[in-house]
């Protein structure tokens, strides 16, 4: 049997907002090993599952637990908990609180963060980071995710009719032909990925236009202050009304987002609610664009959603399902993951533990 | 010249509207006799197009109607030129502020004498709003037309017919302008618009293109969202405030995201990873500046993205931007191009276009004139009537920037005949015509604007004299020189003004600007005079040829065709020479040529190549009147002609200059027929054909060439091009590369040129070529 890593099983991927955090909870240990557990790993494994919250800004995804595992052997529960990037000082000095480094664990972190506090976790936790590639934990982590399901749910889904407020349907999609695949990772910025195979893929492209820019808009436009609160105001209304025309979508070659915003009378009758529907729309629109023609371009009919940009995010699924459907003319699909923005993570820790 | 609000400061137009009075003879030319009427109106500016005619003065040559002795005497010209009215055809283009739509509307009613028209085609989004005023102010009933069809027909007509309309742009260096030379095949190609939306489309033919995608993040975008996040209500100083922002504030950068570790990762920092990333904050304040610029990225490199997915869908390589978010905006044509670069990694290329703003006033013209078939003709940009591209950045030209803001014109002639590529050239696609590129070689294009400004006095005293009975000559000579002078002030400003600027530009502006003020031909006298004093000479010229060995013949003949080629109105030197010392006579020049070995010196090959079986056919293109094209091309030809070899001889379509035009040289060919046996069988026998360039210009662009010339070149299997002068040999085609010989022959009579060539003044060009294997 192989070497495994030393509990605590963590990981971390340090987005451009936002921090994932996948902890594995083992529920298998044996009074030998609780007697062993040095008092800072109980802590963790304490403070960790024992909390939905954490500090003022750490979040702990409940829904998206992942019961009875086996990892390496080991049973357990996957924790999903995620908050702010720029709360990584804090965290890094919670670590060296925790005295973290007693732990003679490796520490394992993906996403640009890794590199951009690998100098804070050395020098103010004693930490040694170990680095992962953000694109190979990615698509490791879907596969994998994909593959262990959602505590006996599917975790692929479509939308039926999503352009329908009545008929829409969300259904389970079985992902038992991924390859080849276009993945579409929508965080602060998008990245698009052709995948061929496990371990064959491309980065096609990217755009700025991403989660990050329809908040921070948002902010700008609305002067709201978190992204539940940007995407209620874009959901006031209802958008499904019927009419896609509204937001553009069959008259795009004429409609220009935010175009009417050209007339004063207009902008000073302008609600906050509209501004960051609009914003949302047109963030939306875009990557669904972008994602079509390069799908055309590859040659790819599958495409898959994921990035916290769609978390508690239906208008944009529905959107972009809407747009490929569309566009395509049934040609393309659009599906999405349940653990959206958390596939890094769970790729990370799956190179942590060395599953291939 | 008629004071008029709109000539003047065009920022206070607001106030001006209801009232300016404009010039007839500045904005709206020659309404009296426009026809057909389009007009396009946007979102802030209003182009109009209408097709008139203009009367002309021509200077037209006839021969004596007397076949006797008369003609022979010493004092008598050997044809009488006179002056006679031309009607020719021109489209105007005239773009204005739609501020002064009425004002407009108002001055076009008022001037619209004798028009039979009764439908003004119309496009554009403001097509709809100013309907019912067009159709009160004009009684013409407005028929409107699909805007993307009218900015097709418009871009393709542009881009057949207008010389380095289309260019790259490429910040950082100097000009910023690239142009293209004209491709002969312009399809297929992409056009993106960016309007207030995005629309994609593909150009296949003349008549097929395909609406292939869009956006709806576009010009609308930029200006809406700008607007909301700026306060700043204007388009264009939105454009300003962004091109003073910095985005790194607002944007999330890849170095923010990586920290400084995207080095060792062969990341680049200052990417983009999301826009507007650094704003989702609520406690931070963000300059204007700052997000109109993060802003523009955004947008332009949303589009530019979009655009390289829909090029490489497709297999396309050239995308033409345009809309008002390109129009003439340096920012935004270097957001573009850099995007562009970005996503194609050079793959694609991003064109812009001078006449952008005009395309759908051109398309919609020509769908309402598709009977007069306007695709049928070669049409040219007049340079005395056109505006020119005005560089919209402020910090490049202030003064340049108030005037763009009022009102800009286009004018087109078309032309008599087709013109098309010359069969010969080796590859059309890549032929330039001209030698240097003035708009890059800075020290050049300081030499030839002194050089044609100091020329000017000279220029204007001819023309005056060239019309003795006149009695507004001299009013009208000073009309042409402030007009030229004032475009090359706007040159030396703007070289980029008229797409790439060469010397052949600068002549042609030159005789644009002459023929605007009726002086079509100020050389006809002296060419008359000097035509009749070479024809005394031609007879002992030839026997003396005659009386020669054929080594020394050989020899003899091309000296002759160089000394010819000294006299040259065109050149200062030469002309200086000329006016004091009017009997400076053949023998002179041909002392005056500098010894072999010539500055460029490939006789001895081309001697070879005489020894050897005689070319089919020869293509000459003859340079100047009287002692030129007489006792330099007329021995040549006659030489060749008894070789065996058949002639084609070529001259200028119009005058320029002392340039020997077509309608000269068939008097010219008789004449030396009466004297001239070998000649004379061999214009009876179509041995010896004589036919127009289509050109009115002293240099010459053989992808631009009379199409019964190119039928004839390939019918009769030219096989020798003969280029004889500085305009035609040196300023262009020094560089061109034929499928066949070709014989380049000049004498540099410019000391600069000379020195820049690494010769003296009458250095001989001797360039015989032979095409690789």
């Amino acid at each position: 049997m192989k070497l495994r890593p030393l509990f605590p099983w963590f990981v971390l991927d340090i987005g451009g907002t936002l921090v994932k955090l996948v902890y594995f909870e083992p529920k298998d240990i044996t009074a030998e090993e609780e007697e062993e557990d040095v008092d800072s790993l109980k802590s963790i494994r304490k403070y960790l599952t024992s909390n939905v919250a954490y500090g003022s800004t750490g979040i702990r995804d409940v829904h998206l637990e992942l019961k009875d595992l086996t990892l390496c052997g080991r049973k357990g529960n996957l924790h999903f908990i995620r908050f702010p990037t720029h709360d990584m000082p804090a965290f890094i000095q919670m670590g060296r609180d925790k005295n973290f480094s007693s732990l003679h664990t490796v520490f394992c972190a993906t996403g640009g963060g890794a590199y951009k506090f690998e100098r804070d976790f050395l020098t103010i936790g004693d930490l040694q980071l170990c680095k992962l590639d953000e694109l190979d934990c990615l698509i490791k982590g879907i596969l994998y995710i994909d593959s262990v399901g959602f505590n006996g749910r599917s975790q692929c889904y479509y939308f039926e009719n999503p352009a329908d407020s009545e008929k829409c349907q969300k259904l389970p999609f079985d992902l038992k032909n991924p390859y080849p695949l276009l993945l579409v990772n929508i965080g602060s910025g998008v990245s698009i990925l052709a995948v061929y195979s496990k371990d064959n893929y491309k980065r096609v492209t990217g755009t700025s236009l991403g989660g990050g820019t329809f908040f921070g808009l948002c902010c700008l436009l609305t002067g709201c202050t978190t992204f539940e609160e940007a995407l209620e105001m874009a959901s006031l209304r209802d958008i499904y009304g019927g009419d896609y025309e509204r937001f553009g979508l069959p008259g795009w070659a004429v409609a220009s987002s935010f175009g009417n915003m050209m007339s004063k009378e207009k902008r000073e009758a302008v609600s906050k609610e509209d501004l960051a529907r609009a914003t949302l729309i047109t963030i939306t629109n875009n990557i669904g664009s972008i994602a079509r023609m390069c799908a055309l371009n590859e040659n790819i009919n599958q495409v898959v959603f994921v990035g916290n940009f769609l978390r508690i995010n239906t208008i944009a699924m529905r959107l972009l399902a809407y747009a490929l459907d569309y566009w395509s003319k049934g040609q393309l699909k659009a599906l999405f993951s349940e653990h959206e923005g958390y596939f890094g993570a769970v790729g990370a820790l799956l190179e942590l533990l060395k599953i291939p | 010249m008629a004071e008029c609000g709109a000539g003047g400061g065009g920022s206070s137009g607001d106030s001006l509207d209801k009232s300016i009075t404009l010039p007839p003879d500045e904005i709206f030319r020659n309404l009296e006799n426009a026809k057909r009427f389009a007009i396009d109106i946007g979102g802030s500016l209003t182009k109009l197009a209408y097709y008139s005619t203009v009367q002309h003065k021509v200077a037209k040559v006839r021969s004596f109607d007397h076949s006797g002795k008369d003609a022979e005497q010493d004092h008598e010209p050997p044809y009488e030129i006179s002056v006679q009215e031309e009607i020719t055809a021109r489209l105007h283009f005239v773009k204005f502020e739609n501020t002064y739509i009425e004002a407009c509307l108002d001055f076009i009613k008022d001037h619209l004498v004798n028009t039979e028209t009764k439908v003004i085609q119309a496009t554009g989004g403001g097509a709809y709003k100013f309907k019912d005023l067009i159709e009160e102010k004009l009684r013409l009933k407005v028929d409107k037309e699909d805007v993307m069809t009218c900015l097709i027909k418009g871009c393709n007509f542009v881009l057949k017919n207008i010389p380095h309309e289309a260019f790259m742009y490429q910040k950082d260096s100097d000009p910023e302008f690239r142009f293209q030379t004209n491709h002969p095949n312009i399809f297929p190609y992409l056009l993106v618009n960016i309007g207030s939306g995005v629309s994609i489309v593909k150009v296949e033919t003349e008549d097929r293109f395909e609406w292939i995608g869009g956006s709806s993040i576009g010009g609308g975008t930029f200006w809406g969202l700008g607007a909301l996040l700026t306060k700043t209500k204007k388009f264009d100083e939105l454009l300003h405030l962004a091109s003073k922002g910095q985005h790194a504030n607002v944007d999330m950068l890849v170095q923010d995201i990586y920290g400084g570790a995207h080095q060792t990762l062969g990341l680049s920092g200052n990417l983009i990873a999301s826009s507007f990333g650094k704003s989702a904050t609520a406690d931070k304040e963000f300059s204007k500046e700052d997000m109109a610029k993060s802003l523009l990225h955004m947008i332009s490199n949303d589009i530019g993205q979009l655009a390289c997915l829909y090029a490489k869908l497709h297999s396309l390589d050239r995308v033409y931007f345009g809309g008002f978010f390109i129009r003439g905006h340096p920012v935004t044509m270097r957001t573009i191009t850099y995007s562009i670069n970005f996503f194609s990694k050079g793959e694609v290329q991003a064109l812009f276009l001078r006449h952008e703003g005009y395309l759908g006033a051109i398309g919609a013209f020509l769908k309402g004139a598709e009977q007069d078939n306007p695709n049928q003709y070669s049409w040219g940009e007049n340079y005395a009537g056109s505006s020119g591209l005005m560089s919209a950045s402020p910090e490049l030209c202030p003064t340049q920037r108030a005037r763009s803001g009022t009102f800009d014109l286009l004018e087109m002639d078309r032309l008599e005949r087709p013109l098309v590529n010359l069969p010969l050239l080796l590859d059309p696609s890549s032929y330039v015509p001209d030698t240097v590129d003035l708009t890059d070689d800075a020290r050049a294009r300081k030499y030839w604007l002194t050089c044609f400004e100091e020329a000017l006095d000279g220029v204007v005293k001819r023309a005056v004299a060239s019309q003795p009975e006149s009695t507004d000559a001299a009013e009208r000579a000073e009309k042409f020189r402030q007009k030229y002078w004032s475009k090359l002030q706007t040159l030396r400003h703007q070289p980029f003004a008229y797409g790439t600027l060469t010397v052949r530009s600068l002549l042609d502006t030159r005789e644009h600007c002459l023929k605007e003020f009726s002086f079509p031909d100020p050389y006809s006298k002296v060419k008359q005079k000097e035509n009749g004093i070479a024809l005394k000479y031609f007879q002992g010229v030839v026997r003396a040829l005659d009386s020669l060995g054929w080594e020394e013949r050989q020899l003899a003949l091309v000296k002759g065709l160089l000394a010819g080629n000294v006299f040259d109105w065109g050149a200062k030197a030469v002309s200086d020479v000329l006016e004091s010392d009017p009997q400076f006579g053949f023998e002179e020049a041909k002392r005056k040529l500098q010894e072999r070995p010539w500055l460029v010196d490939s006789y001895n090959k081309w001697l070879q190549r005489l020894k050897g079986p005689p070319h089919k056919c020869a293509l000459i293109f003859a340079d100047n009147s009287g002692i030129d094209i007489i006792l330099g091309v007329f021995p040549f030809v006659r030489e060749l002609l008894f070789r065996g070899t058949e002639v084609i001889l070529a001259c200028n379509s119009g005058p320029a200059l002392n340039d020997v035009t077509y309608s000269e040289s068939l008097i010219v060919a008789d004449r030396i027929a009466a004297m001239d046996p070998v000649v004379h069988s061999a214009l009876q026998e179509e041995r010896l054909l004589l036919v127009q360039t289509g050109s009115s210009s002293p240099c010459l662009d053989l992808s631009r060439l009379d199409q019964g010339l190119a039928v004839l070149a390939r019918e009769r299997g030219a096989d020798l091009v003969v280029i004889e002068g500085m305009g035609r040999a040196v300023h262009t085609n020094y560089h061109a590369v034929l499928r066949c010989e070709s014989l380049k022959l000049a004498v540099v009579k410019n000391a600069w040129l000379a020195e820049r060539l690494g010769g003296r003044l009458f250095s001989v060009i001797f360039k015989y070529e032979v095409p690789a294997e």
